[in-house]
């Protein structure tokens, strides 16, 4: 038994691009606990800044306990040592969104009850809106937003005991791109891997994409995607390209782009 | 003789706004701490020696936004939205430069020297001008002894000659 725990513990470095199970034990660096202990760090070595554990790790005793099953991911720690430590996390797929708060999502509005909006974004609950929370808005002002309409926002409260909040002003008050979106162009769910796949930072994908024809689209973190473009025949290939890149490999990719870019 | 014999004020008298207003925060904070000793000495508390919070280096976080570096999830593409096109611009090059602070690599019109130059030379021409006549001369000698540039010979005002 005590062999089969101590198997599970690994050190957190080595484990980096392999497949994880919630249960296993990621064992970290063991971090000076007393500042005598400081000194073996040697004079090189920056000191540990804060660790980040992503989602899917949480922290228990000696390190991180892994609750998702997927691939676990680490980024290097930025900056000049004064910056964050490095981040570990769990690369899962999933196509059910949890709210997570500071997220940006598309919502569907459901009901106007007086001065909140519910708004539905995929989760166990219906997101609530105020309807001060537009940029430009006061009790006279009121925004004009109607049942069905879509809506690009971030959680200000999003845990497993409340009913979550959001809103379509950032902390100073600006929009930043926020609000209702527009009434054309077609609504469609992906799963989330996906999306945070799109939005990585150099995503193939979409810079292809942009080369083809003009067109706007809204990511929401919680799996739905907006696409306008000028004609629906535009719209729905966009759509459809998007749909099926998660399960294309990139040559299978290349060549559905080239076929497009003929016409 | 009055002056001497300082009567004792009462507690509650000097916990009145009025008094409060011109003690230190000193004595404030004395008086704070005798008033919240006769409330907990009511109150009871659990025995315990002070726990040490360990300090954890471990932030746990449930999004993905800090650890994958994502892009804004708003965008446009040739021209279709100039406004979301202008936004895209702004939030990614906002969180790029959230990234680099150590360079500050600002590309501006005017060098740094170039600005330093022009700024030295500002200051003095600006107060020049509101110093008084006598004081332009002291400085007009200063001048002349501590400048290492050759100066233009001032001209003074000659007074006419009968």
């Amino acid at each position: 038994m005590a062999a089969a725990a101590e198997a599970g513990a690994l050190p957190a470095e080595e484990r980096v691009g392999q497949v994880v199970l919630p249960g296993d034990v990621l064992l970290l660096p063991s971090h000076p606990e007393a500042d005598g202990a400081r000194l073996w760090l040697g004079p090189g070595a920056a000191l540990p800044g804060r660790l980040v554990c992503g989602p899917g790790l949480r922290s228990c005793g000696a390190g991180l306990l892994v609750t998702k099953g997927g691939l676990l991911r680490h980024r290097q720690p930025g900056g000049a040592g004064g910056g964050s430590g490095g981040a570990y996390w769990v690369d899962s797929q999933q196509k059910r969104y949890v709210p997570v708060k500071g997220d940006h999502v598309i919502g569907i509005v459901t009901i106007k009850a007086g001065d909140i909006f519910k708004v539905d974004v995929g989760g166990s609950e219906q997101a609530s809106l105020s309807y001060l929370a537009f940029e430009g808005a006061t009790k006279r002002n009121r925004p004009n937003v109607q049942v069905g309409d879509l809506i690009y926002g971030q959680f200000v409260v999003a845990n497993k005991d409340m009913e979550p909040e959001m809103v379509c002003i950032d902390s100073s008050g600006r929009a930043n791109g926020m609000g209702v979106i527009g009434h054309e162009g077609l609504l469609f769910k992906v799963s989330l891997g996906l999306i945070r796949k799109l939005l990585a930072p150099n995503c193939e994908i979409i810079q292809e994409l942009g080369q083809l024809y003009p067109f706007e689209i809204v990511f929401g973190m919680n799996g739905r995607i907006w696409v306008k473009a000028k004609t629906i025949q535009q719209t729905l290939i966009v759509a459809n390209i998007l749909e099926a890149c998660e399960h294309m490999t990139a040559e299978q990719r290349t060549q559905a782009f080239a076929k497009l870019s003929e016409r | 003789m009055a002056g001497e014999v300082k009567t004792k004020l009462s507690k509650n008298l000097l916990r009145m706004k009025f008094m409060q207003r011109g003690l230190d925060s000193e004595t404030k904070k004395q008086l704070e701490e005798e008033e919240k000793k006769i409330i907990s000495e009511e109150h009871w508390y659990l025995d315990l020696p002070e726990l040490k919070e360990k300090e954890s280096f471990i932030i746990e976080e449930r999004s993905f936004m800090p650890c994958e570096d994502l892009l804004y999830g708003r965008m446009s593409f040739k021209g279709f939205n100039p406004e979301i096109e202008k936004l895209m611009i702004q939030m990614n090059s906002r969180y790029k430069k959230e990234e680099i602070e150590a360079d500050d690599t600002a590309e501006a019109d005017v060098s740094d020297e170039e600005m330093a130059r022009r700024y030295e030379t500002l200051v003095g021409t600006i107060g020049k001008k509101f110093l008084k006549k006598r004081d332009q001369r002291v400085l007009q000698d200063e001048d002349e002894n501590s400048n290492m540039r050759p100066s233009k010979a001032k001209k003074m005002f000659l007074k006419p000659q009968d």
